[in-house]
């Protein structure tokens, strides 16, 4: 069997054992779901008592907020054998894969199944869906195809953060309460348009984590906007998307460093 | 009154030692305060005068962080464990009142840490001039009405541990109430900026004692005057939400007497 | 060819020390004191296809270090290591191909899934062929009496059928060696019986490899024919159980139930090392004094009901050459 088809045996085999746990999957994903209704419901309400965010609508941010919402489900979905990896080095679980004849990164991402994860997926994809519509977007495919690209992109650029995270497990056992910034904390910030916060604050989701280039940039093209500071070029949002990809492909490159250092370091 | 005391020094010395966890805490609030400070401030660029003026919403933001792991609900791990395996039944041959123990243990696991984040993030927060220091008044009404909000978020809490008594999995049900608390206590966006047609109802509602009263008791944005309603408020509710809990326990504990628990 | 060769394998990791508090874990992100601990200090062992070889230590003594770096886990300091040929941490994933491992205290199999599962996902990932794997598991199922458990999910077993499944795992994909940790420990009686013999028939008769670290001496006794000792990263002796006896207990046993309930037993060339009631029991070296002698001595000095001559229990042994170490 090859690699592709081992994960999905992988998932097959976590979404079985999940099911036999299925009314508790099923109230905590309606439980994230209502979590994040009530999220948004908050946005609603400050756009009903303040009208407009720099001139953005409430339709506009939702369309921000429906792409990194649906991005980073995704993301958390599938990486949770990344999120929980603190553990597994710390029980020793991570040697069992290395005793196996496959790619270590493919065993972990492959431990566990985010299921409950899902609520904020349908609810990330109900408000897109409301965006596009009442944007009145249509059936374009050139849009269509670019909004997947954000989201994959934004899938890809929160499962690297994951990545990274496991990998500095190799070197603490501590967990970073400050990786709950760059997951939870960045899927906050892009909900809103970045021109609204400070330049500092842009910088470090533009060029330290490429959050900007994977939500911010490929909306402007879809809601026919450009930047009114960075002044980038309207083609830019239609490439940009990729720079979470290769956030991922450099993540994975950091992680076989960290595996690395594990096995000539650890007794 | 002995062992409840003895219970709430345990924990308070124990959550102490954990101060780096209160440091990575620290710099994890002051973090989603600047988000939620610029988002804010966006906001408020519009020529709309809102029910609060921009100091106001800017020092409720600071005032959310700084107590958030007080108005946070929260189940407790060691007894909803206790009551999925059943020991809670070795829990009753413990010579005092289950409720009341419970009751001082989650006391303690909210004044605890709360008391070593909030001076910090305070004391930043007012550095920077993001956050007034309020009189005399509104200060003693605001830690009134704190004081009430421990013990009424110590009742939503255990509404979530005995909920486990029915659910498959209390986690659904505990992520529920946990929602719903955060919005309708003013923990996402200020009570008064909901819609005005709403206000009537959040008013009635046990949440807004937990975070949106006491923050805006401290910032003087509801008159010190008014601390004796809040209070009457919160204790009130605190009082229902104990009666009911304590019907629940008596009829679900008896369920595992029978059954031999 | 040996299925196993270690040269002088020498493996040191460092601990860090933290520092107390906030500051100090803050500190400790960019600067950490270590101290360097020496798991391995030039070990060297061959071991041939088909032995089954007893690995003993006490804890940290360096046993599972050793299994790490045979298994490819883990890379050594410096040293030479082939399995089979290969150099395990170049060859990681050529190496565990050949390779099964069950760990006592841990299971590899899917908690919350029938057993049949987790040996069906086993199949995948070692890439086993159908026909081979049927022909495996229908094997390992009769032998491992494993037949009426395979539906159930793993975390109803009991700990010995669960233990029978583990090592089943382990052995789905054909591996010619297999290594054991401590698989005995918590079984019951009749699981460890059943379980120890299970291992001696598959090293019998399949002429597999196998290495067993355990702290259970009647494991060691039951089924090894060579020990290997090792004590803070050195090997300490390796040979036969006889071997091992000869050079650290050459001493015997000589327990004698007496008639009178408070008899004395005195002889010049053996010592009394316990009395319980009426037994006594008396140890001597059988190259000073034969066991013919001493036996009709003390049978003619004193009223004697049963008596019998026995080697030190392998415990004792091994206690005194880890003694003999420090």
């Amino acid at each position: 069997m090859n690699a592709v088809g081992l994960y999905f045996r992988y998932v097959g085999v976590s979404f079985r054992s999940q099911m036999q746990y299925r009314w508790s999957t099923i109230l905590s994903t309606l439980g994230v779901f209502i979590t994040l209704a009530l999220e948004f419901a908050a946005i609603w309400g400050l756009f009903h008592r303040f009208g407009t965010l720099r001139g953005w609508t409430l339709a506009e941010v939702a369309l921000l907020y429906g792409i990194v919402t649906v991005g980073f489900a995704m993301a958390e979905g599938v990486a949770r054998g990344f999120d929980m990896f603190g553990n597994m080095v710390r029980m020793g679980d991570f040697d069992r894969l290395l005793l196996r004849p496959r790619p270590l990164a493919l065993q972990v991402a492959g431990q566990e199944l985010g299921m409950h994860r899902a609520g904020r997926a349908i609810q990330g994809a109900m408000v897109l869906g409301w965006a596009w519509t009442s944007l009145h977007l249509g059936w374009q495919w050139q849009l269509l195809g670019l909004l997947g690209l954000a989201i994959l992109g934004t899938a890809c650029l929160f499962y690297g953060i994951y990545i990274l995270q496991a990998t500095y497990c190799f070197w603490s056992i501590q967990s970073l309460e400050v990786f709950s910034v760059v997951t939870y904390g960045a899927s906050e910030t892009a909900q809103f348009p970045m021109s609204i916060y400070r330049p500092w604050f842009r910088r470090f989701f533009t060029f330290v984590m490429p959050l900007a280039a994977v939500t911010y940039y490929p909306a402007l093209p879809l809601l026919g906007r450009s930047d009114g500071t960075l002044r980038t070029p309207t083609w830019f949002g239609w490439v940009s998307p990729l720079i979470g990809v290769a956030f991922l492909l450099a993540s994975l490159w950091v992680w076989r460093f960290g595996v690395r250092h594990y096995r000539s370091t650890g007794s | 009154m002995r062992p409840y005391l003895a219970i709430l020094s345990a924990r308070f010395r124990m959550l102490l030692q954990y101060r780096s966890a209160a440091a990575a805490g620290f710099v994890t609030q002051l973090f989603w305060g600047l988000i939620r400070m610029m988002i804010f401030q966006a906001f408020m660029e519009n020529s709309i005068s809102p029910p609060l003026d921009s100091r106001q919403i800017l020092g409720y933001i600071w005032l959310t962080q700084a107590f958030l792991l007080l108005a946070m609900v929260q189940g407790d791990g060691e007894i909803q464990a206790m009551i999925r395996t059943g020991n809670i039944g070795y829990e009753l041959l413990r010579p005092v009142d289950l409720q009341c123990l419970w009751l001082s243990r989650k006391i303690a696991t909210r004044l605890a840490p709360t008391l070593l984040r909030c001076v910090p993030l305070i004391g930043f927060a007012a550095l920077m001039g993001w956050l007034d220091w309020p009189g005399l008044a509104s200060a003693l009404a605001g830690v009134a009405a704190l004081a009430g909000a421990v013990l009424l978020s110590s009742c939503v809490c255990m509404l979530m541990d005995i909920s486990m008594f029915w659910t498959v999995s209390g986690a659904g049900m505990n992520r529920l109430i946990g929602a719903i608390t955060v919005f309708f206590s003013g923990q996402l966006i200020p009570l008064p900026l909901l819609p005005d047609a709403w206000q009537t109802t959040l008013a009635i509602l046990p949440f807004r004692g937990l975070a949106d009263a006491p923050f805006r008791l401290l910032l003087g944005q509801i008159p010190a005057s008014h601390v004796v309603g809040v209070v009457a408020h919160q204790l009130i509710w605190a009082g229902l939400l104990s009666l009911l809990i304590r019907g629940l326990m008596a009829r679900s504990l008896r369920r595992v007497v029978i059954q031999g628990g | 060819m040996s299925a196993i060769v270690v040269k002088n394998l020498v493996k040191t990791f460092k601990v860090a020390q933290r520092t107390a508090g906030t500051l100090g874990a803050f500190a400790g992100l960019f600067h950490r004191r270590h101290c360097t601990v020496t798991a391995l200090d030039g070990i060297s062992f061959t071991i041939q296809p088909g032995e089954l070889i007893g690995y003993i230590g006490p804890n940290g003594a360096g046993k599972s270090t050793t299994i790490k770096i045979l298994s490819g886990i883990l890379l050594p300091d410096s040293g030479q290591v082939e399995v089979l040929g290969l150099t395990p941490w170049k060859n990681r994933i050529n190496t565990v191909r050949q390779l099964g491992v069950v760990f006592g205290q841990r299971t590899q199999l899917w908690w919350d899934l029938p057993v049949i599962e987790s040996f069906d996902l086993l199949k995948d990932i070692y890439n086993v062929p159908p026909g081979d794997y049927r022909q495996r598991l229908d094997e390992l199922v009769t032998l491992l009496d494993l037949k009426e458990f395979l539906d159930v999910p793993v975390r109803q077993l009991s700990l010995g059928q669960r233990m029978r499944c583990d090592i089943a795992a382990a052995l789905l994909h054909g591996p010619r060696i297999l290594y054991l940790d401590e698989p005995t420990i918590g079984l019951d009686a009749v699981s460890m019986l059943a379980v120890r013999d299970f291992i001696r028939q598959l090293n019998r008769q399949r002429k597999l490899t196998v290495i067993l670290t355990t702290h259970d001496m009647d494991d060691i006794e039951a089924l090894c024919q060579r020990v290997l000792v090792i004590h803070q990263g050195h090997v300490l002796s390796d040979g036969s159980l006889d071997e091992l006896r000869a050079r650290f207990g050459r001493e015997r046993r000589l327990i004698v139930d007496l008639q009178d309930e408070d008899g004395v037993v005195q002889d010049p060339q053996a010592t009394v090392v316990r009395r319980e009631g009426r037994r006594v029991t008396l140890a001597f070296d059988p190259a000073q004094v034969p066991p013919a002698a001493l036996v009709a001595r003390v049978t003619a000095a004193h009223q004697v009901r049963d008596l019998f001559v026995e080697n030190p229990p392998i415990d004792e042994i091994i206690a005194r050459i880890y003694r003999s170490a420090t």
